[in-house]
């Protein structure tokens, strides 16, 4: 019997300590607790944000929703998981170079915008919306595309 | 009594064994390479650029500034592309070079593509040697081989516009920039163009030590303080009053504008002392009795219009939302954690995407269809304006020849420097209507009816 503490687990469990400390650094050092956060300014921890954020400041939105308020649904769950998909997603595109320029929304985080609109302004929207509960058919940002921020 | 032999790991194990250290390797190599790229972003946000050369306000060679600002420097040296788009671009055409002439590219020359603008422009330099533009980078080579030259006796004061000149005015000046400006105005093309050496450069729109935008040109300076007064602004100093974002049209509107030298001085004046629109400027030009030429088939006094960028941009709905030529034309862009106004001067129709895409969210396709369409039609009332003016040039012509005065014939030789000046207006103008599509078909369709009010006065003349 050579243990689960044998020669091959050392190595693994080298390696994993290895991946852990630098993930843990790094998440440190990235700042990446503020990502747990309600704070807009964590968005512009990495650069590519700045003139979303730049254009939230001089927005009509600024006084009332942040960030988070439009781009995550309510409740935990939903809104961490988003976070979570959108934090793996943003790092593998930003870190690899690979992404649209200028910046665009995807349809999930669309959808999700859409829903924040809809819930602050549902007194409006129910006495427009021609086709209630069919989403896609009429889009606020369609034509509201500049209230949170410009582009 | 020997143990017994250890099992051998069964092949299940050894490649869980391996299967895991290959995911904590990817997972250490994952989590470094996105520590590396923070490290870099991060230090790439603190540094926007490293001063390695001390810049002053003499320093003219843009190669001394771009050690300083590399990114901005190698965009800027783009500007030596050739690439065409449907109504403009320039097209690298081969030359044998002469000895008066060493240029072995040139661009497509205007005339031939349009010969009715040898007729508009009868009599005038313009009418022997008028090619596409090219980008920043040729404006002083095509200048000073254009052969414009030979046919008739330039300036210096072309240089304004042609070379980065805000060294040679402040030396030839003592350090007062207006009396180098007025100095090298005077002089012959060929004199003045032995103090220059580069073309539109770094100095020409930053200051030195901020990097701020600034205004250089004396004609500029002047022609804005003009339009201000107009306005009701008294001595409007743009370098001191204007905003940050006004500063991204002006240092453009430092050249791209229409002008005229004026008196035996050969003054570079900006004529907006009674507002930007063609008609203002006309207004100007009859007050002041200014021709560029007599027409060398009807004898009317006529004008060039030149370039009128500014004053077209001026009158759109761009202009009016507060777009400066430099969100398209020099829109950002990003490298690294930069964000770096694109250096590579050219038409927002070659770069989309940045330029268009930044406040449309529209695909490329639609936004470029979108531009097409204002520019096709644009173009197609060009041409009507354009052979409407030829016909008039040639019923005056016919009526000349019958032998009536000029008393008789100067309602219609007016008629022609008007319909021939907004004809020019929009043709000069380097946008093809996109600048202000209503006000270019304005002009073009105002341009028709003045050459039509002077068959009208040819017709009266002949029945007479």
């Amino acid at each position: 019997m050579t243990g689960w503490l044998g020669p091959g687990a050392i190595v693994v469990a080298l390696a994993a300590g290895v991946a852990l400390g630098v993930g843990g650094y790094t998440f440190v050092y990235a700042r990446g607790a503020s990502y747990l956060t309600n704070d807009p300014t964590a968005c512009v921890n990495c650069h590519v944000m700045r003139g979303q954020f730049d254009g939230w400041v001089a927005s009509s939105h600024r006084a009332v929703a942040v960030c988070n308020d439009c781009h995550t649904p309510p409740g935990l769950v939903p809104k961490y998981a988003t976070k979570a998909l959108n934090g793996f997603w943003h790092s593998f595109a930003f870190t690899t170079g690979r992404f649209h320029e200028p910046i665009r929304i995807n349809a999930r985080n669309r959808g999700v915008t859409e829903a924040a609109c809809r819930h602050c302004h549902a007194a409006v929207v129910e006495a427009i919306d021609p086709e209630p509960g069919r989403r896609g058919a009429l889009a606020c940002t369609r034509c509201h595309d500049s209230v949170g921020h410009l582009h | 009594m020997a143990l017994p032999p250890a099992d051998p790991p069964r092949r299940g194990a050894r490649l869980r064994f391996a299967g895991l250290l290959v995911l904590a390797t990817l997972a250490a190599a994952g989590a470094v390479a996105l520590l590396v790229n923070i490290m870099e972003r991060k230090s790439e946000a603190r540094h926007p650029f490293y001063r390695v050369v001390e810049l002053d306000d003499r320093t003219e060679d843009p190669a001394v500034w771009g050690k300083n600002f590399p990114l901005q420097y190698d965009a800027y040296r783009r500007t030596v592309d050739q690439v065409r788009t449907r109504f403009g671009g320039s097209e690298a055409l081969p030359r044998t070079p002469t000895e008066a002439d060493p240029r072995s590219i040139v661009a497509q020359s205007r005339l031939d593509e349009d010969p009715r603008l040898r007729t508009m422009w009868a009599g005038y330099a313009f009418a022997r040697d008028f090619r596409e533009e090219r980008g920043h980078a040729y404006m002083l080579e095509d200048q000073t081989y254009t052969e414009r030259q030979i046919a008739a006796r330039q300036p210096g004061t072309c240089l304004h516009c042609h070379a980065s000149v805000y060294v040679p005015y402040m030396t030839q000046g003592g350090g007062d920039l207006i009396r180098g400006f007025e100095k090298m105005n005077q002089m012959p093309f060929a004199e003045a163009r032995q103090l220059v050496e580069h073309p539109v450069a770094c100095i020409d729109c930053h200051a030195p030590d901020t990097m701020q935008l600034r205004v250089t040109r004396p004609g500029f300076i002047e022609g804005i303080r003009a339009l201000k007064a107009a306005q009701g602004v008294k001595d409007y100093d743009v370098n001191a009053m204007a905003t940050r974002q006004e500063m991204r049209a002006y240092v453009c509107g430092q050249c791209h504008v229409e002008y005229y030298f004026e008196g035996t001085d050969k003054r570079l004046v900006y004529p907006w002392a009674r507002g930007l629109r063609v008609d203002d400027i006309l207004a100007y030009y009859d007050a002041a009795q200014f021709r560029d030429w007599v027409h060398a088939e009807t004898g009317a006094p006529v004008l060039k219009a030149q370039h009128p960028e500014f004053e077209m941009w001026s009158q759109g709905i761009h202009g009016r939302s507060g777009v400066a030529c430099a969100d398209c034309h020099m829109p950002y862009r990003r490298v690294g954690a930069l964000k770096v106004s694109d250096h590579h001067v050219r038409s927002p129709l070659l770069n989309v995407n940045a330029a268009c895409q930044t406040c449309h969210n529209w695909p490329e396709d639609e936004l470029r269809a979108r531009v097409h369409t204002i520019q096709q039609r644009t173009y197609d009332l060009r041409n009507r304006a354009m052979d409407a003016l030829v016909a008039l040039i040639a019923d005056l012509e016919a009526v000349q020849g019958a032998g009536r005065g000029d008393a008789a014939l100067a309602t219609a030789r007016d008629f022609q420097r008007k319909a021939q000046f907004y004809l020019d207006f929009v043709e000069a103008e380097n946008s093809m209507g996109f600048h202000a599509p209503q006000e270019a078909a304005r002009i073009l369709a105002e341009s028709i009816d003045y050459t039509r009010q002077g068959q009208l006065a040819l017709r009266e003349l002949r029945t007479r």
